[in-house]
Formats: C-alpha cells, structure tokens, sequence
C-alpha cells in the first residue's frame, strides 16, 4: 500500500528520490532529513537554515536538503510545524537519531526508551543523549536517542517512553 | 464526583480558578469559572443534555461552539439555551430539557433593547472577524466586534499545532499563540468595542440585533463584515445522533480549550486535516485513539500529519465508513465496513470497533445564516463547503454594505481567513472613505493570498472561487 492510503511514508520512495543522505556525507557528521514529499504551502524551514542549504520552488514547493552545506544543526527541525525533520549521525562511536516529541512524559537524560519506526513498530531501546526545550513559547521538544545499530538511523522516527 | 478534567498536557495549561457552584437536576456540581455549563457537565460525567423533540432520543453535544442545538438545556427557566457557550455562574440553576422548550414567563432579554449606531460591524471574532476588526481600526474606522463565545479567537484558541504557511506571516506559530497575539492587540485599540457572548441573530431593515442571556442591542452599523466560521458536517449512519459523536472539533474544544477528555478511546472518521490533526492531539492528551477511518481512497489532509499519527502506532484504515453506533444512551462500540467505488458499504465487511467516542471529521459548511436572511445573492459551491456567498476579490457581497469572510465566505483554513479578514476590513474603512487605508499593502495581501492557494490543495479551492468571486 501506498504512503497515501496508511500515512506511513515509504522508506525506498525517499531513498529514490533524494531524501536521504548518502552513506559517505553520514559518516562526516549529522545531517537533517526532510520527509515533506508532498507540495503543500509552508515554507519556514527555508528562511530557518543559516547555510543556505533547504531550497524550495515557491512556498507549494517540495523541500531539497542540499547535504554537503548541512550542518545537521537542528535549526530547521525547531520551526517545521508538520514535525517532519530529523536528524541523523552515524559519526559518533554511537549512531543517534533526533526527533521532535510532543507527548507526556517526557523523557530524561540517560533513560532508556523505546525506539518505533515510521508505522509506529518498534525497533528496540535507545538511550536518550538529550532532550531540548525549542523555544519558550511553542514548548516542542526535541529527544536525541543513540543506539548501537547505525542501520536503524533510517528508520527511528519516535520514541515511546518506558 | 467523576471528573474527566485532564491534569497535564504537554502543551497546555488550564487557568482553573474561582471555583463555583451550580445545580444540575437537583445536583450540586463544582466547575470553575471560565468554563462553560456543558463543559462542567461533560467534565461531570453527563453525557444527556436533552432529549429530542418528537422521538425523545438522549442528546448529547456534538458542535461545542455554539453552532447546533444538541447541547440545549434550561438554565434558570430560560429553555433552548445552548450550554457549550454560556459560561457558568455561581448558583446557576440548570436542567435537562425534554422535548420542546416551554416559553418562559418573563425573559430577561426582552425587557428593553438598547440602540447602538456604529460604523463597521463585524460578526465573528475568530481569525477573519480579528483581524477585519484590526484593520479597519488601524485604517480609522471604527468598529464593534460581536462573538456569541465567551471569549475571543475563534478556533484559533484550540489549534494547539504550529500553522504551516508562510514564515512571512505566522508559520511555525501554533494557533493558540496567534490567537493570543490577536485578542491583545484587539483589547489595546480603543476604537474596537467587544461584545463578548453575544449572538447575532437577526436584520431588521439594516440593523443587526444581537442578544446575550440578560440583554439586547439593536446595532445600526454602516458597514457589515460577517465572519461567522462554519460548523461541522454530521454523517448519515445509524444512531448517530447518541451522545458520544461528537464533531471533531468539539473534541477539540472540549480537551483543548477546557481541559476535558472527550473520551477514553476514540474512532476518528474522516482523514482530512482536520481528522488527522485532531487524532494526533487526542494522544497529547493522553487518550487512545482506536482506529482512523477514510472513505476515499487516499488520505486527503497532508502526508505530514498523516505520518505523526501512523508513527505513533495508529492505523489508517481508507475506503472505510461508519454504519452504526452501538450503544443504549452512550456510544459503546462503533460498526465500521468497506466501501466500494461508488463509496457505498460492502455486505460482509462490516467490523466492531470498540470505543466510547466517535469523531465526525466529514468536513464544514459555512455558516451563512446571516448573509442568507439579509437576502445576498448565494451560490452552492461544494469546493468551498455548501452554500456561499458572491463577492469582489475585496470580499464586498452583492449587498455594497456587507462583506464576508473566512469560513463563512467558503470554508478554508485560519491562514486565508486571516487574510480575507484584513481584505475585507480594510475595503469596509476604504468605502466608508477613511484616508489611511494602506490600498498597496492591500492588493499585497491578496497576492499572497493567491499564491498559498496556488499548489495542488489549492486548486478545489480555486475552482470554487471562480464560481462565487464574480462581482465587480
């Protein structure tokens, strides 16, 4: 079934169509990765990036992540209302994922929790690296989990506490 | 006493103050003072407001913005008072109404209508009504400001997600923050007077009447802005009118605005925005949302926010449709089958989904009472929610001296209502021939306004505006 018909976005129509990083700009440091595929009219995370590297054609266009200018600085996961950005690093010892995260309880430094994939199946436990406040208004929070297998930073899209 | 009052949330916080007391049925209820009779019930467990007026069926709320008469009560004698937007006071006196409302004795409104001439009306202070009201007043003009709710903003004040849009104007804001902007900026202009509570229910040869439970006021304005939003389509099925459907929306306002759980475990229908977005906030809110049903054959809101709620463990099920509550005077289960085609159920793929809410996301109609008694010319636009009214690209109706906009003027969402509003307030201040109207900053506005509406989830919209945007 398509993304279409379950909402769970398709994994080879990103790798297809250029929204995933290649393998060798991983290993040099985090990178942001944009799953907005569809034209809709939202631009914020173009003006958010301080290195010029989110393009867009027109405020309907589909975003494209320039991946040698991206610093995988999280500036553009901060503003994107459809919380569809994330980080990936396989450059670190451990390989890690940030996520935006709106729900109770929050998670804590340290703590153990479990990773879900895109359909929301779980992928096994992570450790939490950090959870950041994005701002003092909107109260979004981003959690950075890090795990073992760096096969599964293209698949660990949430987390679930405990 | 149960109470489904919600003590944290990630993103929001109730003012839960002043406690109060009222009388339901003879029972002695606590609420707090910003919130309204049906939400103290709800809170209290009453899900049967009324019961109907020729079968004597259990009703329940289902609108919760003061847009259906599911919710009418008796409150202190007065029959047909609609709960969801009257606000509580201390020994409030409320009942259960059977049937029709008996006329009461003496009705407080009635004793004296007050006059009131003005320059610029606008009916509606959600998204639209603020900001025509703001913009009028930033060109001159000065305005009343009418809302049938007890506070300003709209739907604004329950759309706890960040607004996509243009980082120009408020993307990446949440609804509730804009709202809050909005309403401050409304109370700091002296030349905007606020008539909270009041509903406008009438033309009289010009004039507009409005009423609260205890006043009335005549408004004889030279110019009218209706902004009056649009109310949530019911779906055909089988009891589904039992306490326990609700509108998405009401949901929405009932866990969003007051703090309160709809319910425990949830069956959305619709995979529009609106019902994917109000999916994803029923987690936040810590309730369990059972099953998303779609009778198209596509998800039809964004992919985004499809995605938020799938990577939270929540199925999507398309080419699904609703066919029965199950229950006795609450919803205990829902009977769901496939649709073919011609989105008509499959015999033998009928399956239960166990929940004690169902959530109608089926989509909005504009809420044209107003501009229907006051005679303008209507056109029925299915791509902009029903019946609409015709108009200029400044919003002026076929009535010189009555705008439109927002949902009421074709159903949207809160970025081009924002939009429409400030077009429609400005024009308004232009005819009325104040100076100060920024007319450059005006054509801008529409220009982008064009260009949101310019991709593909724009282009129903377009068609339905080629329809009605035929005036001079």
């Amino acid at each position: 079934m398509s993304h279409f018909e379950t909402g769970i976005i398709d994994i080879t129509y990103l790798r297809a169509n250029g929204f995933l990083p290649p393998e060798e700009r991983e290993k040099k440091g985090p990178v942001a990765v944009i799953e907005c595929i569809q034209e809709i009219p939202c631009n914020p995370c173009v003006g958010a990036c301080k290195f010029d590297a989110i393009s867009m054609d027109g405020i309907n266009g589909i975003p494209h992540v320039d991946f040698t200018k991206c610093t995988g600085c999280m500036s553009c996961l901060k503003v994107c209302p459809g919380l569809a950005i994330f980080i990936q690093d396989k450059s670190k010892a451990k390989p890690s994922v940030t996520v935006p995260y709106e729900y109770l309880p929050l998670p804590t430094k340290g703590g153990t929790v479990t990773l879900l994939g895109r359909d929301g199946a779980t992928l096994g436990t992570g450790t939490v690296k950090f959870v950041l406040q994005t701002d003092n208004v909107s109260r979004s929070s981003l959690v950075s989990v890090e795990f073992d297998d760096s096969a599964l930073c293209e698949q660990v899209r949430n987390i679930k506490v405990g | 006493m149960e109470d489904n009052r919600i003590a944290a949330h990630p993103i929001l916080a109730w003012k839960r103050e002043n406690p109060v007391r009222i009388t339901y049925d003879g029972r002695q209820i606590t609420a707090y003072s910003l919130e309204t009779v049906a939400m103290v019930l709800y809170a209290a467990g009453v899900k049967q407001y009324s019961t109907s007026s020729r079968f004597y069926r259990p009703r329940g709320m289902f609108c919760a913005i003061g847009k259906c008469s599911s919710c009418m009560m008796r409150v202190d004698g007065i029959p047909n008072t609609r709960t969801c937007v009257l606000q509580v006071q201390d020994g409030m006196n409320v009942e259960t109404q059977h049937g029709d409302g008996k006329f009461p004795g003496v009705q407080a409104a009635m004793r004296g209508v007050k006059e009131k001439n003005v320059e610029i009306l606008v009916i509606g202070g959600g998204p639209a009504g603020l900001e025509a009201s703001l913009w009028a007043a930033k060109a001159g003009a000065h305005v009343i400001l009418l809302d049938q709710n007890p506070q300003l903003g709209g739907q604004l004040v329950k759309q706890t997600h960040k607004f996509f849009g243009s980082a120009n104007e408020n993307a990446g804001t949440r609804g509730i923050t804009i709202a809050k902007k909005l309403v401050e900026e409304v109370a700091a202009t002296p030349s905007i007077t606020v008539y909270s509570g009041f509903t406008a229910f009438g033309w009289f040869q010009g004039a507009v009447c409005a009423a609260d439970q205890d006043h009335a006021v005549l408004f004889h304005p030279r110019k009218v802005i209706v902004a009056t939003g649009a109310a949530e389509k019911m779906l055909m099925f089988k009891n589904n009118d039992m306490p326990g459907v609700f509108g998405a929306g009401a949901a929405q306002t009932l866990m969003n605005v007051y703090g309160i759980k709809p319910g425990n475990k949830v069956l959305m229908v619709g995979a529009g925005n609106v019902g994917l977005i109000v999916s994803y906030q029923l987690m936040q809110a810590g309730i369990e949302v059972a099953l998303v049903i779609e009778g198209a054959p596509r998800v039809g809101g964004y992919l985004v926010h499809a995605s938020k709620i799938a990577r939270n463990g929540v199925y999507i099920m398309t080419r699904h449709t609703v066919l029965e509550a199950v229950g006795t005077d609450h919803v205990e289960a829902a009977i769901i089958a496939e649709v073919d085609e011609n989105w008509q159920p499959i015999p033998g793929t009928e399956q239960r989904v166990e929940c004690d809410t169902i959530c109608l996301s089926a989509g909005l109609k504009p809420s044209t009472e107003l501009l229907e008694q006051a005679k303008l010319d209507l056109a029925y636009t299915g791509e902009l929610g029903g019946w609409v009214a015709k108009r200029n690209w400044a919003m002026r109706t076929s009535n010189p001296d009555i705008f439109a906009a927002g949902d009421a003027s074709g159903v949207e969402e809160a970025s081009t209502a924002m939009m429409e509003g400030k077009i429609a307030g400005l024009q308004a201040a232009y005819d009325l021939g104040h100076a100060d109207v920024p007319v450059e900053e005006q054509k801008e506005t529409r220009h982008n306004l064009d260009d949101l509406r310019a991709g593909p989830f724009g282009t129903k919209i377009c068609i339905g505006l080629k329809c009605v945007e035929v005036l001079e």
